[in-house]
């Protein structure tokens, strides 16, 4: 976690120098207080976090008797290694390690899921010319309009008839449809000229081949900067999960958090619950983290 | 390589604008024609249906003696370079130019010759693993030249290639494009709104207007002996003057619609009282000393000097009424300024005589 800390701080730090670069004339002063505003910022967000951190290195008595000591306490390994495969008792049993899992498949298969389909759709939509084209965009606009949460019932409905409770696939497939992501891929088509089309047709490229060799490449950015908000988008779900899965082998970190927190029949092991909220935390960190570069690689490059 | 025939070509739109009203053009194998035309003429148009991207609505397009109709770019086998070059970015200039070839399923060492030899041809070898991003506006042009030839097409088909490089860059990228398609003998196409480039590329030219071909010649005839007021209009610059006239009673000169009179030498005239226009090149009018060979005089309103002529703006003289604005070409330092009234003599047989009805020359 401090390293998260450290890197984010970092990457406000680089970017305060840039823009010190750009505007020559700016004065100190204005700098010390531009920087004082980043780091009260950076502090801001960070605190909670590494408070968080802290109590999930101390022991549940340390945790219960107020106040919380701001230094990290010396419960780190065991604290980590009963919450990852001591069978936590408070999660039914389930060790983080499977919650980890069963939320990094539902997240993955959201971000792709979606990312697959909208990029197909949109692809439909700019480039190629079919009845009804504007109809089908506008029924994509308009399911805009209908979150998870309005079409939950009938959703689970569907689901259940399907046989699909519990199962990843359940988790998943009534979530990857996204007009968002199709609006984002849309618009950025639109934006590829036409030329450039025209130039593969008369190269011999025929839709498949224009989609996998131009158009894949020319939308990696938009692919990474999608992927990172899937993620964490699916990542984060809450009511969808809570509602298909039943079993506690199915559940995902972020349900078998509420439940840890909840259960009634013992005290609320507020140590074990940290360790699970940062390693909950963990992987979308690491998923924006390393998909950054890419990110600013996507940005420096304007390629069209 | 193959001649091109288009034989009534139209294209309509949505069953109502009609962009290309029936063209036919002719082009020998390993010629140049040139379409030029103001934008909207439908050149851009026509050029596409001969390239395979825009459907013929009625005509055929034939490339090597078979009709093409129904195509597809690939199938008809031809090159286009773009406006905009349309390089595919994210990859090199050797996979630029190597990627139609490897759609093609040619074999690597085949596709490895053709692109070095291109990029030889061009200029272009210490290039070719930049991305088109890294390179300069004429480097664009050339990759998106090399693409066209290593495919050695039935034809190539340019579109305005160089509008967007600057003046001087476009000079220099005429040439070696006219002297690169002559070297290669490929058969081309090659739209313009310049009508420089027209001039100094074509073997053929085809000005269009309005979605017709109003004049299919050699550069040199059409400048010499334009079809149409259009085509006088078009073609040279400064503009040709145009004169609204009627030929006088006596059938030996006009009269000027604006007042005063003119005489060209050597030009046959319609008949008495026909209304018509009269067309005289800029640089086809010189100042004479002696007041009784000038054809009429001009009263000079403004002076542009552009250092190997000067351009002088006026008034035929005894014009009774102002417009009708007259460009004489004279040559660098000549010493004229506004308020001069210079006779001016038309050179002989340089006057050009439209229908006053029609614009179609007499």
């Amino acid at each position: 976690m401090a390293e998260t800390t450290i890197n984010g701080a970092s990457t406000a730090a680089k970017l305060g120098r840039k823009e010190d670069g750009a505007m020559l004339g700016v004065s100190k002063t204005s700098r010390y207080i531009a920087h004082a505003v980043l780091i009260l910022g950076v502090l801001i967000v960070a605190f909670p976090i590494y408070y968080t951190f802290v109590a999930s290195t101390h022991s549940l008595q340390t945790i219960l008797r107020p106040p919380l000591p701001l230094l990290p306490g010396d419960r780190f390994f065991e604290n980590y290694y009963q919450a990852l495969f001591g069978g936590v008792r408070q999660t039914g049993g389930v060790g983080a390690d499977l919650l980890l899992f069963n939320t990094t498949v539902m997240a993955l298969g959201i971000a792709v899921g979606k990312i697959a389909i909208s990029l197909l759709s949109a692809y439909a939509i700019v480039f190629f010319r079919f009845p009804g084209r504007m109809l089908f965009f506008w029924l994509i606009f308009i399911t805009l309009m209908l979150p998870v949460e309005v079409r939950i019932l009938p959703t689970y409905k569907v689901m259940v008839d399907l046989g699909l409770i519990n199962t990843y696939a359940g988790l998943i497939i009534p979530l990857i449809a996204s007009a968002t992501a199709t609006l984002l891929f849309r618009t950025f088509f639109l934006t590829i000229p036409g030329e450039l089309v025209e130039a593969a047709r008369v190269d011999g490229a025929g839709p498949w081949r224009f989609f996998k060799d131009i158009l894949l490449p020319l939308s990696k950015t938009n692919l990474a900067a999608l992927f990172v908000i899937m993620f964490i988008y699916g990542w984060t779900q809450y009511l969808w999960p809570l509602l298909i899965t039943t079993s506690n082998d199915m559940n995902t970190i972020v349900i078998a958090l509420r439940r840890m927190i909840s259960f009634a029949d013992a005290e609320t092991q507020w140590h074990i619950v940290m360790v699970t909220a940062i390693l909950a935390m963990l992987p979308p960190v690491a998923v924006v983290v390393f998909m950054q570069r890419w990110f600013v690689k996507g940005l420096v490059e304007t390629e069209k | 390589m193959a001649n091109v025939e288009l034989k009534n070509v139209r294209k309509v739109y949505g069953g109502k604008v009609e962009a290309v009203k029936g063209v036919s053009i002719s082009i020998p194998d390993g010629q140049m024609c040139v379409l030029v035309g103001p934008s909207g003429c439908g050149k851009s148009t026509l050029l596409r249906m001969i390239a395979g991207l825009e459907t013929i609505t009625d005509g055929t397009v034939s490339i090597g003696d078979k009709v093409v109709n129904d195509l597809g770019p690939v199938e008809r086998d031809i090159a286009m370079v773009f406006q905009n070059y349309a390089l595919y970015p994210h990859m090199s200039v050797y996979d630029n130019m190597a990627y139609g070839l490897r759609n093609r399923g040619m074999a690597k060492d085949e596709i490895d010759r053709r692109v070095r030899e291109a990029a030889d041809t061009l200029g272009l070898a210490e290039f070719l693993q930049r991305r088109p991003r890294e390179l300069s506006g004429g480097q664009r042009q050339r990759v998106a030249m090399g693409r066209a030839i290593v495919r050695s097409p039935k034809a190539f088909l340019f579109d305005e290639p160089l509008s967007n490089l600057d003046a001087k860059l476009r000079g220099q990228m005429r040439v070696e494009i006219k002297s690169l398609q002559r070297r290669l003998g490929v058969t081309s196409v090659y739209v313009t709104h310049d009508q420089v480039e027209a001039m100094t590329l074509a073997d053929t030219l085809v000005v269009m207007n309005g979605g017709l071909a109003e004049q299919i010649d050699t550069p040199m005839a059409i400048y010499e002996k334009p079809a149409s007021t259009f085509v006088a209009g078009f073609i040279g610059s400064p503009a040709m003057n145009l004169m609204t006239a009627r030929v006088a009673e006596d059938g030996q000169g006009l009269t000027l619609a604006g007042g005063g009179s003119v005489k060209p030498r050597d030009t046959v005239l319609p008949e008495v009282g026909r209304e018509i226009l009269l067309g005289v090149r800029p640089e086809h009018m010189t100042v004479t000393s002696n007041r009784s060979t000038a054809d009429l005089t001009l009263k000079v309103t403004a002076v542009e000097i552009l250092g190997a002529d000067t351009l002088a703006h006026g008034q035929p003289a005894d014009a009774t009424q102002s417009g009708g604005e007259l460009i004489a070409r004279l040559p660098g330092g000549t010493r004229v300024e506004a308020g001069d009234v210079l006779p001016m003599a038309i050179n002989p047989g340089m006057a050009h005589l439209f229908d006053a009805r029609t614009g179609r020359r007499i």
